[in-house]
């Protein structure tokens, strides 16, 4: 479903990614995971086409998307959750969602919202809040169920973990789990938190320094003597 | 004496002082000395007893403002409020003729301001929750928003039946034009300011776009108001995409000290671009308005029907003046609408997301250039409709009327109204545009009131009057969530 392949980008003079090449297959969740400098969210942002890969290409459902801008990019079937959430603070949950859902059509407007709120109970409670008024884990489903709201096919989701409490973040994870499992959404997942997103995950990458390093199933990767050493012990513990 | 160690009298005593003289230090210039233009030359005249007088007047006040801040409210409102009453009762029934009575008048209001602050101190002992000036006026904010349901619907009637009331003379209805004109302006800055989020410190260009396009217009090709408007308009968005498309890839200040700058290029054109502007000496003999075809002069030509003749009314020039009020009335709530209708739909809303986090937006699927662009031009045309008004009410226009100033009394009004609300605009435009009128009696202290009420705004509702921001849908069966402002986010 989507191909990324030799992906080189550039931050001035700095490579923050060196020829990266990942895969995507339908209905996968794909974890992509690395610490802090890695290039994670970069891979990420260089998909949704900010900044543009500067070799390589990107290929979405068989097309090339490497040179199309953000916004049509998102108009094609991508979605993202953003780093750091970026919903908006001073809008309702509801504009919130409507403004996730001003790509798709207005017609399934109302579908696509019921929809939502039955994975996200929580938000139908806070229909008529400000999106800054809500707590934490609220605005990442917020950013989340925004992203859902265009119908997407691929939901790009960055470090939906990031500031959450432990019992949030499981939560969190579960419900990326049902979205993958229901709908059948195919999910790539920049995540910190290595144990939760292996776990859940199909398959992953582990990205050190701008290239990919390691790669297998979420399993393989959990178990693999590395990763627990780089990114697991003292880290997150197994008996959650 | 209350119970707490409080500085004593000589600290305090010591602070006011300091006040006292650093006032006295600040004023010495601006209040001292005063120039004179008597027999062609210029004389310094001193004005020693006002000085002594203002610094008198801060020493007093901010020894009070102490006092009331250190539990000694109660006495203070009482001294205050005694003046103040004991002041204005006087006034009002003229017992004993007062010498100085614009003084008079400044003392009053800084009393008033220290009786309102001793009651202040007072209210908030009395509760449990502490709470300062600003959530007072915030919870003021939330009434009149509360309020705000029949307060717009209820001065757009007033603003109907206005000159037809007995007490609306010329004057009266001229007023009311500039102020609807400021408020038409200001909703036009809105959608680029208050919803976009794109600060504009050269709306005037459109305005002076809009004027001129008007002017030249109507004098090369004897088209009529309403035949003109929408070419103006047209005219001023048009100006309004070619700034806006090398520019809005800027963001925030940047873009800001570009759009001063074309206010300015916009205005230095006008005034050196003499065979089409008619350079500083300004356009003239520009068309009035006529009504539905019928002028309004005195003495029509033969086989024209005059306005007063048509209605069978006496020749009054006020009727024009009344005319002219009803147009900018129509038109001003004409953009009120369309804003209103615009936030609702997709373009209106990306506006407003833009204005809060343009990177959420573009992953959203948002085109940003495109968004802002439209923005640019519908503020842009808004202004330039203004702008024909202008004109034509004028009948001469020149460049002088469109420096920087312009641009910032109209970001003045979106701004102090609270950025992004309608009917802030409108209070901001009443209190900015009509204040300075109401205030003549302070004479020559008219704009230090209207500076005051400026550091007023500025202390107590930092985000602007009225700056709440309605929901644009709500599901059906379900009531709004309470109207509580929320603090704009620091951006």
């Amino acid at each position: 479903m989507l191909r990324v392949e030799r992906v080189h980008t550039l931050y001035g003079h700095i490579e923050a990614l060196r020829g990266v090449d990942i895969e995507v297959k339908e209905r996968e969740i794909v974890a992509l995971i690395g610490s802090n400098g890695a290039g994670k969210s970069t891979l990420l942002m260089t998909i949704c086409g900010t900044p543009q890969a500067a070799a390589g290409r990107i290929l979405f459902e068989g097309r090339d998307i490497t040179r199309v801008p953000t916004h049509l990019i998102m108009r094609s079937g991508i979605a993202q959750a953003p780093e750091g959430r970026r919903i908006f603070p001073r809008m309702t949950v509801l504009e919130n969602l409507q403004m996730g859902a001003l790509v798709g059509d207005p017609a399934k407007f109302s579908e696509d919202l019921e929809n939502v709120f039955s994975i996200f109970p929580i938000l139908k409670q806070r229909e008529t809040q400000r999106g800054g008024t809500l707590s934490g884990g609220e605005q990442q489903m917020l950013a989340i169920a925004r992203a859902l709201m265009s119908r997407p096919r691929l939901l790009l989701l960055d470090e939906p973990s990031l500031g959450l409490a432990p019992m949030i973040v499981r939560q969190i994870f579960q419900i990326i789990q049902d979205i993958n499992q229901k709908t059948g959404t195919t999910i790539l997942l920049v995540e910190q938190d290595a144990f939760h997103a292996l776990r859940l995950a199909h398959r992953g990458y582990v990205l050190v320094n701008g290239s990919i390093a390691l790669t297998g199933t979420g399993r393989e990767l959990l178990a693999n003597r590395e990763v627990r050493a780089a990114y697991l012990e003292g880290g997150a513990t197994e008996d959650q | 004496m209350t119970g707490h160690a409080g500085p004593s009298l000589k600290e305090n005593l010591k602070d006011a002082g300091a006040m006292a003289l650093a006032s006295a230090a600040l004023a010495l210039p601006l209040v001292g000395f005063l120039t004179v233009d008597r027999a062609q030359t210029i004389v310094l005249e001193y004005r020693f007893g006002e000085l002594l007088y203002a610094v008198a007047v801060i020493f007093v006040g901010r020894l009070l403002l102490l006092l009331a801040n250190q539990g000694h409210s109660p006495a203070v409102l009482v001294a205050t409020g005694a003046f103040s009453v004991l002041w204005a009762a006087n006034a009002f029934l003229g017992i004993v003729a007062i010498t100085w009575p614009a003084l008079g008048w400044l003392t009053w209001i800084v009393f008033s301001v220290i009786a309102l602050r001793a009651w202040f101190f007072m209210y908030q002992a009395g509760r449990r929750v502490k709470q300062d000036a600003s959530d007072v006026a915030e919870r003021a904010g939330t009434v009149i928003y509360r309020l705000g349901k029949y307060l717009g619907p209820a001065l757009a009637a007033f603003a109907l039946v206005m000159p037809l009331m007995p007490f609306a003379d010329q004057r009266m209805v001229d007023l009311g034009i500039l102020v609807l004109t400021y408020i038409m302006l200001g909703w036009g800055l809105n959608v680029v300011v208050g919803l976009a989020g794109l600060l504009d410190l050269g709306y005037v260009a459109f305005y002076a776009v809009g004027a001129y396009s008007y002017a030249i217009i109507s004098l090369n090709w004897g088209l009529n108001f309403w035949e003109t408007l929408p070419l103006a308009g047209a005219m001023a968005a048009t100006f309004g995409i070619l700034l806006g498309f090398p520019v809005l890839r800027l963001r925030g200040d940047y873009l800001a000290i570009v759009t001063l700058g074309f206010g300015e290029m916009i205005r230095l054109i006008l005034l050196n671009w003499d065979e089409l502007t008619n350079g500083p000496k300004g356009m003239g003999g520009i068309a009035r308005p006529s009504f539905f075809g019928m002028p309004f002069t005195a003495a029509p030509p033969e086989g024209v029907t005059a306005v007063h003749q048509f209605f069978g009314l006496n020749f009054a020039p006020i009727h024009r003046v009344i005319w002219l009020y009803y147009i900018i009335l129509a038109m001003a709530l004409l953009t009120n609408w369309f804003t209103l209708r615009i936030r609702q739909l997709p373009i209106g809303r990306a506006w407003e997301a833009l204005r809060e986090d343009e990177i959420a937006c573009r992953a959203l699927g948002i085109n940003p250039t495109n968004t802002k662009l439209t923005a640019f031009a519908i503020g842009a045309m808004f202004g330039g409709f203004a702008g024909s008004f202008f004109a034509t009410r004028q009948g001469f226009i020149s460049p002088e009327s469109f420096n920087f100033l312009e641009s910032a009394i109209i970001l003045a009004v979106v701004v102090l109204g609270g950025m992004g609300s309608q009917i802030g605009v409108v209070v901001a435009s009443v209190v900015l545009i009509g204040g300075p009128e109401w205030f003549r009696d302070l004479e020559a202290y008219r704009m230090v009131a209207f500076g005051a009420l400026m550091v007023a705004i500025m202390v107590w509702r930092p985000q602007g009057l009225l700056a709440h921001r309605e929901p644009t849908i709500h599901l059906r069966g379900r009531q709004p969530a309470p109207a509580v402002a929320a603090r704009a986010p620091a951006r």
